[in-house]
C-alpha cells in the first residue's frame, strides 16, 4: 500500500513536467470501488493526455475492466473525483460520458450485425427520432467520409456480419471519430488480430493521436505496449502500482510491477508426496477449440494448477478433456489405458469430472434442488432401476451438506436460494459423488467470498490428499501459487511451461506472457 | 404450499366457479352431459400430458392437432377394415410415434427451433390429409362406438383411461430419472449436458412420446362418434398448450406438474356449458378462455419479477 502513494506522487510529476501546458482530457482522483463486498479499485489516481497513449496493464482481475466502466459512466465509483476535460463531472452516465467525447472499442465490437456498415454508423451518430425520413444518400456519404478519414477501405454498404472482426473495429473507431470523441478506450484490441491486421490498427491509433485524441490502450501484450503507449500504468489487485513513461520500463519491470506482491492468504499445505499418474496427455488438440498439442501428466494426490491469461484456451483445454468438444488429435490415457473421450458421459464413466467456469450458469440447475443437484451424474449408480429413491439420495444430500459445510435450510432447497460459494460447493458434491479418479475444477473460487474460498481450498487439499488428481483452472494468481504442486502454464491454446510448485509469481506471469526463455535465460 | 401456489390457486378458481355454478346453475350437475363433457376431454387431457412434458423440457409442439386428424383418420380407415380394436389402437399409437420421431429427429438431431418445425409439420400432415382424402369423413362399422360397450360404460372406460394416463405420467416425471433429466434439460440444457445427461436424446424421446400420447388419444376420440371427422385435431394444440399454461408449466421450460395441467384444462373446458346453463351467449367462451390464460400469463410475469428483485 505505502510504496503506491510515493509512486503516485512521483508519476504526476512527470506527467507535468512533460505536458506542463497541457490540461488532462480524464482525471481520476482517488477513485475507488468495491461490489458487494470486494474492493475491485482501491484509490487510483490515473490521468490522461491528450495526443498520448496511455496503456493499462495488469493481471486478470487487477481491476482494469472496472477501471474503464468508471470512466465510460458504466459504474458510478464509490469514492473519488472524475474529471474531464478540467471539469469535475459528478454524475458519470454512458451518455453523458458519449457527449463529452468519451468513446470505448470492445475486444468483441458491438455491432449490429444484420444492417450494414453506414446504418450502423448513423445509429450511433444521428440523433435519434422516431418519425424522420432518412436521407440514404447523406447517410452514405457521411459513413464514406468517416471512414476514409481513418484509412478504412470498407464499404459503406457492406452488411457488419461479412466484415472481418478487425474491419468492424475499424467501423467501432470510424463511430468515435465521428463522435468526435477526445478519449478512445481500447480493451484488448489486437487480442484476435493478425500482426499484419495490428500494423493497420496502429497506424489508425497514431492518426488519432496526431489529432490530440488520447487514447486509453489495454492489452496482454507487452511488445505493443512498446510499439505504441507513451505512457503504462500498471494496476494490481485493485490498486495502481504507477505510472510510468514507457522509455522508463522494460518487459521484466513491468511484469515485476505486475505481480510484486506477496501471497498474503494461507493456503493448506500438500501433504504426502503424489502417487501414480492418473492422467496422462500425449499431444491431444482439438481443431473446434483451438487447443494443440498438449502434453500433460497429473497425478493421484496432486493438485496441478492451469495458468494463463484470459483467452489462453485453459476453459477450451478442459473442455476437450471432459469431450465436450472431443479431441480430434493426440492420445489420453487414464491409469496407463489409452482412451477416447467422444462426450461427457463418457470422461464421467472413465472417472473424470468437470467443475465448470461460471457455476451461475451452467454448473448448478438453479430450479432444482440441491439434492436432485449432487445426484445428477450418478443417477445410474444411485437408482439402478430408474426409480427415484428420495430417502437415499435426501441422505446423501445432508451428508454432503455437512462434509462441506453447505449452508442452506435444507436439502430440498432450490440451489439458486444459496450464495455463490454454497452453489459452488453444490457444485462440487455432485462431482465428489461421482468418485472421480480425475477432477477438473475451472476457476473454482470466482465470485465466492473470502471464507468460502478458503474452505473450498480445504476441500480441494483433502481430496488430493484422498488420492484424487486435481487440475484446477485459475486466473487467481495467489490461488495458483498457493494451491498447486505443479503450474502448467497455457498460452495460444497450448501448455508452454510447465513449473513446478515453489516458482514464484514472476515466472507464471513471464510464462504467460510468453516471455519464459528470457525468463529462464537471466 | 409456496412451490405448489400455482396448482392450489388454479383448483381454489375451479372450485370456486363449480360452487358458483352449483348455486347460480343447479342444471349443470345433472350427471348424463357431465360425464359426456368428461368422455369428451379425456383425449385432451391425454395430448395435454404430452404437450406438457415437451413444454417442461423447453420445446413446443403445434403439430398435435394435425397429427391427431391423422392418427383419426387411420384409425377409421382400418377400423371399417374390420381390424381388431386392439390392433387399431396399436396402429394408431404406431403412426403418432412416427410422426413424433420426425419432429423429434428435426429438433433433436438438426437442432432446429421446435416452432418452426412443427409449423412446418403441423401444414404437411394437414393439408397432405386434405389432399389424400378431400376431408372425407370415415363411417365406421358396428362396434367400434365406444368400444361396443353401452354409451357410459365407454365414456367411464375413456375417463378412467385418460386418468391412468395422468397418474402414470405424473408419477414417472417425479420418480423416473427420465422425469427428472426432462426437468433438467428444460432449466438448462448446458449445464444438464455438463452432468453427464445428453439433452439430445431426452428431447428425441418427448417428441416421440408426445406422438405416441396424441396416437393414443385420437383413438380414445374415434370411439365417441359413428364417424370420423377428418378435422377433429383442429385447434388441439391451442387447446393443450392454453392448459399447460393455465396448469402454471413455465413455458419457458423447467417447471410445473401435470396435476396442474390437468386442473387447468379442467377449468378451461368447463368454461362453455357453464355459459350454457348459466344462460350467457356461447360467443363469450373464447374470450373467457382468453382471459383466463391472460390472468395465468401476468401472474407468472408479476411472480418472476417479484423473485427477481
Amino acid at each position: 500500500m505505502v510504496p503506491r502513494l510515493s509512486h503516485r506522487g512521483q508519476n504526476s510529476e512527470t506527467g507535468s513536467l512533460k505536458n506542463v501546458a497541457e490540461r488532462p482530457l480524464v482525471q481520476l482522483q482517488h477513485v475507488s470501488k468495491s461490489y458487494g463486498g470486494v474492493r475491485a479499485l482501491k484509490d487510483i489516481s490515473f490521468d490522461l493526455l491528450p495526443g498520448e497513449v496511455h496503456a493499462l496493464l495488469g493481471e486478470n482481475g487487477a481491476g482494469k475492466s472496472t477501471l474503464i466502466k468508471i470512466i465510460t459512466g458504466a459504474h458510478p465509483p464509490d469514492d473519488g473525483v472524475i474529471e474531464i476535460a478540467g471539469h469535475p463531472v459528478r454524475h458519470l452516465t454512458p451518455a453523458i460520458a458519449r457527449s463529452l467525447g468519451i468513446a470505448c472499442i470492445y475486444q468483441q465490437p458491438a455491432l449490429f450485425p444484420d444492417l450494414t456498415v453506414a446504418e450502423n454508423i448513423a445509429l450511433r451518430l444521428e440523433p435519434a427520432a422516431a418519425v424522420r425520413r432518412v436521407d440514404w444518400l447523406a447517410r452514405r456519404a457521411s459513413a464514406r467520409q468517416l471512414l476514409q478519414r481513418i484509412g478504412a477501405e470498407i464499404s459503406p454498404d457492406a452488411e457488419v456480419r461479412s466484415l472481418s472482426m478487425p474491419e468492424q473495429q475499424l467501423v467501432e473507431i470510424a463511430c468515435a471519430v465521428g463522435a468526435g470523441a477526445r478519449v478512445v478506450v481500447m480493451d484488448e484490441p489486437t487480442a484476435s488480430l493478425t500482426q499484419k491486421e495490428v500494423q493497420l490498427l496502429f497506424g489508425v491509433v497514431r492518426e488519432l493521436q496526431l489529432g490530440g485524441v488520447g487514447i486509453i490502450y489495454i492489452s496482454h501484450r507487452l511488445e505493443e505496449i512498446f510499439a505504441i503507449a507513451n505512457r503504462v500504468t500498471v494496476l494490481r489487485d485493485g490498486a495502481s502500482v504507477g505510472s510510468y513513461p514507457v522509455g522508463a520500463v522494460n518487459e521484466a519491470s513491468l511484469i515485476r510491477l505486475m505481480v510484486g506482491r506477496e501471497v498474503s492468504t494461507i493456503y493448506p499445505p500438500a501433504e504426502g508426496a503424489p502417487g501414480e499418474v492418473v492422467l496422462s496427455l500425449r499431444g491431444i488438440g482439438c481443431t473446434a477449440a483451438d487447443v494443440s498439442k498438449v502434453t500433460l501428466d497429473v497425478r493421484a494426490g496432486e493438485v496441478v494448477g492451469l495458468a494463463g491469461l484470459v483467452g489462453a484456451g485453459r476453459t477450451e483445454f478442459a473442455r476437450v478433456l471432459f469431450g465436450i468438444t472431443p479431441a480430434d488429435t493426440g492420445e489420453i490415457l487414464m491409469h496407463g489405458r489409452s482412451l477416447s473421450i467422444r462426450s461427457p458421459q463418457e470422461a464421467i464413466a472413465n472417472g473424470i469430472s468437470y467443475v465448470p467456469e461460471d457455476r451461475r450458469r451452467h454448473g448448478v440447475i438453479l430450479d432444482m434442488t440441491i439434492a436432485a443437484n449432487m445426484t445428477m451424474a450418478i443417477h445410474r449408480k444411485l437408482f439402478p432401476c430408474t426409480w427415484l429413491r428420495f430417502a437415499a439420495e435426501h441422505r446423501l444430500a445432508l451428508d454432503y451438506i455437512r462434509d462441506l459445510d453447505i449452508r442452506t435450510e435444507g436439502a430440498e432447497t432450490p440451489a439458486g436460494f444459496l450464495s455463490g460459494g454454497n452453489q459452488q460447493k453444490v457444485a462440487l458434491a455432485r462431482w465428489l459423488a461421482t468418485r472421480p479418479k480425475l477432477l477438473i475444477l475451472d476457476e473454482p473460487t470466482q465470485g465466492v467470498d473470502v471464507g468460502a474460498k478458503a474452505e473450498i481450498h480445504k476441500i480441494i487439499r483433502r481430496l488430493a490428499k484422498e488420492g484424487v488428481a486435481v487440475l484446477m483452472i485459475s486466473s487467481d494468481l495467489p490461488e495458483i501459487l498457493g494451491m498447486s504442486d505443479r503450474i502448467a502454464v497455457m498460452r495460444s491454446g497450448t501448455i508452454t511451461t510447465v513449473l513446478d510448485g515453489k516458482s514464484d509469481a514472476h515466472d507464471v506471469m513471464a510464462a504467460a506472457l510468453g516471455q519464459a526463455e528470457k525468463g529462464r535465460a537471466s | 404450499m409456496k412451490r405448489h401456489f400455482r396448482e392450489v390457486s388454479i383448483a381454489v378458481a375451479l372450485g370456486l366457479l363449480l360452487l358458483f355454478l352449483a348455486v347460480a346453475a343447479p342444471t349443470f350437475y345433472q350427471p348424463q352431459p357431465l360425464l359426456s363433457l368428461l368422455a369428451r376431454e379425456a383425449p385432451a387431457l391425454v395430448v395435454a400430458c404430452g404437450i406438457a412434458l415437451v413444454i417442461i423440457g423447453r420445446e413446443i409442439d403445434i403439430s398435435v392437432g394435425s397429427q391427431f386428424s391423422v392418427c383419426s383418420v387411420c384409425a377409421g380407415l382400418l377400423a371399417s377394415m374390420h381390424w381388431p380394436p386392439a390392433l387399431v389402437l396399436t396402429a394408431s399409437i404406431a403412426v403418432g410415434a412416427l410422426m413424433g420421431t420426425v419432429n423429434g429427429a428435426l429438433v433433436a438431431g438438426l437442432r432446429l427451433p421446435s416452432i418452426v418445425v412443427t409449423l412446418a409439420t403441423m401444414v404437411t400432415w394437414r393439408e397432405g390429409l386434405r389432399w389424400l382424402r378431400q376431408g372425407v369423413w370415415v363411417d365406421l362399422p358396428d362396434g367400434v362406438q365406444w368400444f361396443g360397450l353401452s354409451q357410459a360404460a365407454g365414456q367411464w372406460t375413456l375417463i378412467l383411461l385418460a386418468l391412468l394416463v395422468l397418474v402414470m405420467m405424473a408419477l414417472a416425471m417425479k420418480h423416473l430419472s427420465a422425469g427428472r433429466f426432462v426437468y433438467a434439460v428444460g432449466s438448462d440444457a448446458e449445464a444438464a449436458r455438463l452432468a453427464g445427461v445428453r439433452p439430445q436424446l431426452i428431447t428425441f424421446l418427448t417428441f416421440v412420446w408426445m406422438g405416441a400420447l396424441v396416437g393414443l388419444a385420437a383413438m380414445m376420440n374415434v370411439t365417441q362418434s359413428p364417424q370420423v371427422d377428418p378435422n377433429s385435431g383442429t385447434g388441439l394444440e391451442l387447446k393443450v398448450i392454453a392448459a399447460a399454461v393455465v396448469g402454471g408449466v413455465a413455458i419457458s421450460g423447467g417447471r410445473g406438474n401435470l396435476w396442474g395441467v390437468f386442473v387447468g384444462l379442467l377449468l378451461l373446458a368447463c368454461v362453455s356449458p357453464a355459459l350454457t346453463h348459466l344462460h350467457i351467449e356461447a360467443y363469450w367462451e373464447k374470450a373467457i378462455q382468453g382471459a383466463i390464460i391472460l390472468l395465468a400469463v401476468v401472474a407468472d410475469g408479476l411472480r418472476s419479477r417479484k423473485e427477481k428483485r
